[in-house]
């Protein structure tokens, strides 16, 4: 398994043991209190860009950069959450574990994401209480409304079974795995590291649900009928994912940024390959309106109902201690 | 996986010789070994419960994935529930060889026919309660599963050196939590003496019931399954525990709990046995929920585990591969609790 949990560019939790030499076992809490090389890991919060340096590229808008950063960066986010919420809940074990490694890889890339979006704008990252020790990744994290929140709707869809998760994860990782290995070539050097790193993972992700797709297609008639059912549902949120948003042109002009409508021929390529080993159709609907006078999507801050739902539970308890240290 | 054979060319008593003569060497016992059905059938319920406790204990904790006050609390803390997971497919495969598969197992679990650790009985009504878990629930794990690395039965104590190491990792990482928290607001501080004194005694009782209560440890020790009786592994972990609170700034919920000089150890009260027998027959506070949990999980993953199936048997002269259970490998680790409790 391709588990890399490490949220960073430089380590800072290991998975479990891999590498510690614990010691003594007969002892559980020799070395407990001694603040030995051993010491769980991350004794404080790092900063997941500590030692990167963070200068915006000449002839790059510093607030265009931010607020893709911030899109890319709740897209993962979001998305992460949901997946987490199979945690205990699959089919298997392996799946659990698969899934919740999954989750996170995405959660490492959003604190990334949303670590460059606040280096680069600050004015991005709410203000807290004076004083308030809570980092830039959980203050952009747990301190706004999903009004702030830049994500495309696809990734906050709630709930579903086993085949529309791994029908949405198929989704993400085709559309967002041809970003990323785009935004490799980034002006902004830090964006091209974060995409390399994610395209490994994407990679494995995508290749995972791709194979689930492919078992649930051709396995029993209960598991196409739900796959099918699975991705009608989730269709009308595929176009989305394609529409350039101002702040994207902006981005792919400064060299900095993919206009995702650039990789929308690649990734239905890839889908359909998918969906012909499959065999089964491309789903034909529409997509899914956007609300509001100039009908705004996830880009533009207008999500579905559920994404509210999905904060209030993911910031209640950050919120309630906008001064603590955790 | 292995069978027992039962062959009568051989001379039961000069088995049982040779048995017993590998268990007074403190040598391993094989799954091709020749062993007592009575050993057998001790391990597949211990190694088995040990199983469902890790794959329950997935659920305490899990329940505060969502809610992880920061990012990397909530990578931390998902890192470690999939560590369960992956402790859980380890001890599923050791109790494999001993001739019964996961599926009959995980059926035997949701059926209520085998138990699991009733420290997974009790709710976790605070985000705290992730570190407490951390440094009390599995550092009473780690003491009753430390001898466990050298158990007479080969496939169990090995795979409980890998998941003792993993367990200290978390175990740290749960009293870390707690020791920033007690750097933070006041608010905070309170919050960790609040889930300490809710799991205290919860976590003492993990041990098991006192040794004159404890109808199978005689045996178990003599086969070398079990090395340390209930009672002084739970005085190792108080005597171990005291200085740690004190470095953390808290207090445990016992007026009697002092240093005895002339015992060279913590004397503390007795647990509330009525209670913990109460929660060991089902009437804890979790304990429905937990299994109906565990249960709706696998009942409502039985239509991919047949599509996979299925697949899997249409592919048989094809390339293509399923990525069921081939696909994953059992993932670094976390918290568990050998249920002694239920050795009644």
């Amino acid at each position: 398994m391709t588990a890399n949990n490490e949220p960073t560019i430089h380590v800072e939790h290991d998975e479990a043991g891999t590498n510690v030499d614990h010691g003594d076992h007969d002892n559980a809490y020799s070395g407990l209190l001694v603040n030995d090389a051993n010491w769980a890991f991350g004794t404080d919060f790092e900063d997941p860009l500590a030692g990167v340096d963070t200068t915006v590229p000449d002839g790059v808008d510093a607030k265009d950069l931010g607020a893709y950063c911030l899109m890319l960066g709740d897209d993962a986010l979001v998305f992460s959450q949901r997946i987490s919420e199979w945690c205990s809940n699959a089919p298997d074990l392996e799946e659990d574990i698969a899934l919740a490694n999954i989750a996170l890889d995405l959660l490492g890339q959003a604190r990334l994401l949303l670590a460059r979006a606040a280096a680069a704008d600050p004015e991005l990252v709410p203000e807290l209480p004076a004083g308030s020790p809570v980092p830039d990744e959980d203050r952009l994290a747990y301190f706004r409304n999903d009004l702030g929140f830049r994500n495309v709707r696809l990734a906050e869809v709630p709930g579903g079974d086993f085949a529309e998760a791994v029908a949405k994860i198929l989704i993400y990782s085709t559309w967002r795995l041809s970003i990323f290995e785009r935004l490799t070539d980034s002006r902004d050097t830090v964006l091209a590291a974060i995409a390399a790193k994610g395209v490994k993972e994407m990679s494995y992700h995508r290749d995972f649900a791709g194979r689930w797709v492919v078992t649930l297609a051709r396995g029993t008639e209960e598991s196409k009928s739900r796959l099918l059912k699975a991705l009608d549902g989730l269709w009308p949120l595929w176009s989305e994912l394609f529409e350039t948003h101002p702040v994207e042109t902006a981005v792919a002009e400064a060299g900095i940024g993919v206009d995702p409508a650039t990789v929308a021929d690649e990734a239905s390529v890839i889908l359909d390959q998918v969906f012909a080993a499959a065999g089964i159709d491309r789903p034909e609907r529409g997509g899914l309106a956007g609300v509001g006078v100039h009908g705004g999507k996830g880009r533009d801050g207008l999500h579905t109902e559920a994404l509210s739902k999905l904060l209030a539970e993911m910031q209640v308890v950050a919120r309630e201690h906008p001064e603590g240290q955790w | 996986m292995t069978t027992q054979v039962n062959d009568n060319r051989f001379d039961e008593a000069a088995l049982q010789e040779q048995f017993d003569a590998t268990i007074e060497a403190k040598d391993r016992i094989e799954p091709r070994d020749w062993m007592p059905e009575a050993y057998r059938k001790t391990l597949i319920r211990q190694v088995a419960q040990h199983a469902h406790s890790e794959i329950i204990g997935m659920q305490p904790e899990g329940n505060w994935i969502s809610r992880a006050p920061s990012l990397r609390r909530k990578a931390i803390l998902l890192a470690k529930v999939q560590d369960e997971a992956g402790h859980g497919l380890y001890l599923y495969s050791a109790a494999e060889t001993l001739g019964v598969t996961r599926n009959e197992l995980t059926e035997k679990l949701v059926a209520g026919k085998q138990k699991y650790s009733s420290i997974f009985n009790y709710p976790t009504l605070s985000y705290t309660d992730v570190g407490t878990i951390g440094w009390l629930v599995d550092g009473a794990a780690i003491c009753n599963q430390v001898p466990l690395c050298r158990t007479s039965f080969g496939p169990y104590g090995r795979a409980m050196i890998r998941i003792c190491k993993e367990e200290s990792f978390h175990q740290r990482q749960g009293y870390e939590l707690l020791m920033t928290m007690m750097r933070g607001t006041e608010a905070q501080r309170e919050m960790v003496q609040e889930s300490v004194n809710r799991f205290w005694w919860p976590a003492l009782m993990m041990f098991g019931p006192p040794d004159d209560n404890s109808p199978n440890t005689e045996q178990s020790m003599a086969w070398g399954i079990k090395t340390h009786t209930n009672d002084e592994l739970r005085q190792k972990f108080v005597d171990m525990s005291v200085p740690q609170a004190e470095a953390l700034g808290v207090t445990f919920p016992d007026e009697n709990l002092k240093w005895n000089e002339e015992r060279g150890h913590y004397d503390f009260s007795t647990p509330n046995w009525d209670e913990f027998w109460a929660v060991v027959k089902g009437d804890g506070p979790c304990n429905e929920q937990r299994l109906n949990h565990r249960k709706r999980a696998w009942d409502e993953g039985a239509w991919v585990r047949e599509a996979a199936l299925a697949f899997a048997e249409n592919q048989t002269a094809e390339a293509a591969a399923t990525p069921t259970a081939a696909d994953a490998t059992p993932a670094a680790g976390v918290d568990t609790t050998t249920p002694e409790e239920t050795a009644k």
